[in-house]
């Protein structure tokens, strides 16, 4: 009860520090939306113009991950920059308990952007969404979300040991972007790609969204999307304990 | 004399204090991995679209990633002097502002190309286009003119720095425009009118057709216009950036807004 407690204090105190911070919360939502622009102008212009509800919806969801990478992975050296990683290492709660609300919580962000997305969509481009199966879509992007934000969470302990982890986490964007499916279909890449895209949460969660939205099967994709989460968490709780125990040994959390 | 050394070794110790992304941990990572997932992102959305070919995407994100660089750090100049607390040391000196600032963006310039240049090689061979190697050089030419431009659009961006707090938000924004408005990804003619013809004065613009021109066989004499006009609107946002970095400079004292910005 006390973990949960804390999960969502945490959450709420963290979301409300990045809504005040126009480099996590406005950029979060404008900077998706040229990438969103860009692509709606192409498929508008191309030979089939069908794909375009496809990639609004890819679109939408491109801001939740785009919100957590960077910021993600540069969780630990902010707390490192302020002073503070030190104190919630040595707090009673396990560390897990007090990160992993905040790359939810940077998730939780782009849902501003995905709303604004769609939006953006609907009012300049005319792309009218109907959702098939509304329930599903409730269920799909909470399910998105906390996937999207436990693989931010095994990122910022990942690169924990990196002064610059910042940098690592924003080269991961394009990639997944890419690779996630979330403009294009999966079909289209090499078969060696196909695996590196179904370990990723996010390919699962738009599978899941766009399946809610325009018919198909996206309760598997939810439970995929949020086993995979539920994969993350575990391997970046054991990460973490390997990582917090050598920087006890070897003093070295300040990296300084 | 002093104002040469102002330029160039002022220029070169300012961009290498201030210029955060020069660690390897930082400069990989954002500056060569970067730009060629930006290509590949792109030349697979073309392909799903059916819209043009990979070349076209290659080409155009390849020049318009050397916006991270170019504004980023030009921006830099403004912002990372005040993070540092010394923007108040610096515009008391008695230097020259024109190598003061301008000196700074030699640096820039030639990062800037080398970043657009690695990106249009290492994706151009990835994604296997074909150029022609009659087009070599003057490709280097247009990228070399590509990257001056808009590192004249950063030194705009620099000077709103000196009223703007989130400078970095400001280089984002920017980074975005020119995604969407200089036929990087969307060829002109898709784009609205006024927003095609916007797009005619932004850097990369007349760049990137050049290079695209190039790459298909054409002579450096058939694109001189389009090269020309590409320097021409670097030149009008470098001369209009120093301007209003004066322009502030001096409101700056009257209104003591150099720190509360």
């Amino acid at each position: 009860m006390r973990a949960l407690r804390l999960l969502w204090v945490g959450w709420v105190m963290h979301m409300k520090m990045l809504t005040r911070s126009a480099f996590n919360f406005w950029l979060g939502i404008i900077y998706p939306l040229f990438f969103a622009t860009a692509a709606f102008f192409m498929f508008q212009s191309g030979d089939d113009p069908k794909p375009l509800l496809y990639a609004s919806l890819g679109a939408a969801v491109m801001g939740i991950w785009g919100a957590t990478s960077t910021a993600a992975g540069a969780a630990l050296a902010r707390e490192r920059w302020t002073g503070t990683l030190e104190l919630l290492v040595t707090a009673p709660a396990h560390f897990a308990l007090i990160l992993l609300p905040v790359t939810i919580a940077m998730a939780t962000i782009g849902i501003y952007s995905m709303i604004s997305t769609l939006v953006w969509g609907r009012l300049v481009f005319g792309i009218e969404l109907e959702v098939g199966d509304p329930l599903a879509f409730v269920l799909a992007v909470p399910a998105t979300v906390v996937s999207i934000g436990a693989l931010g969470f095994l990122l910022a302990v990942a690169f924990v040991r990196f002064r610059q982890a910042w940098a690592l986490g924003n080269m991961l964007e394009y990639p997944v972007w890419l690779v996630s499916g979330f403009l294009v279909p999966l079909t289209l890449f090499p078969d060696w790609v196909r695996p590196i895209s179904w370990a990723l949460a996010p390919t699962w969660g738009i599978g899941a969204i766009r399946g809610a939205a325009l018919g198909g099967a996206p309760y598997g994709d939810i439970a995929l999307a949020l086993s995979l989460g539920a994969g993350y968490t575990l391997a970046g709780i054991l990460l973490l304990e390997r990582a917090l125990r050598t920087a006890r040994v070897k003093a070295s959390l300040s990296l300084s | 004399m002093i104002g040469v050394r102002v330029f160039f070794v002022g220029g070169l110790i300012s961009y290498r204090a201030l210029f955060g992304w020069l660690s390897p941990w930082v400069f990989i990572p954002s500056l060569l991995v970067a730009p060629v997932f930006q290509i590949l992102l792109f030349v697979y959305i073309g392909r799903s679209a059916a819209l043009e070919s990979d070349e076209f995407y290659v080409i155009g994100n390849g020049l318009q990633y050397a916006s991270i660089p170019c504004v980023f750090a030009m921006t830099n100049i403004i912002a990372g002097e005040r993070f540092q607390q010394t923007l108040g040391s610096i515009l008391i000196t008695p230097a020259p502002r024109l190598p003061l600032f301008v000196g700074r963006a030699l640096p820039v310039v030639l990062n800037g190309f080398f970043v657009a240049a690695f990106g249009l090689v290492v994706g151009g061979l990835i994604v296997g286009i074909d150029v022609p190697a009659s087009a070599f050089a003057p490709l280097v030419l247009v990228t070399a003119v590509s990257a001056l431009s808009c590192t004249g659009l950063g030194l705009l961006s620099a000077g709103l720095g000196l009223i703007v707090r989130e400078t970095a938000v400001l280089s984002n924004v920017i980074f975005g425009i020119l995604l969407v408005c200089t036929g990087a990804n969307v060829p002109l003619d898709a784009l609205p009118g006024w927003l095609s013809t916007a797009a005619q004065g932004l850097p990369f613009t007349h760049g990137i057709e050049a290079a695209r021109l190039l790459a298909d066989g054409a002579r450096f004499g058939e694109v001189a216009r389009l090269v020309g006009a590409e320097a021409l609107v670097g030149a009008t946002y470098a001369v209009a950036g120093y301007l209003l970095i004066r322009v502030l400079e001096l409101y700056s004292r009257k209104h003591a807004t150099l720190e509360r910005a």
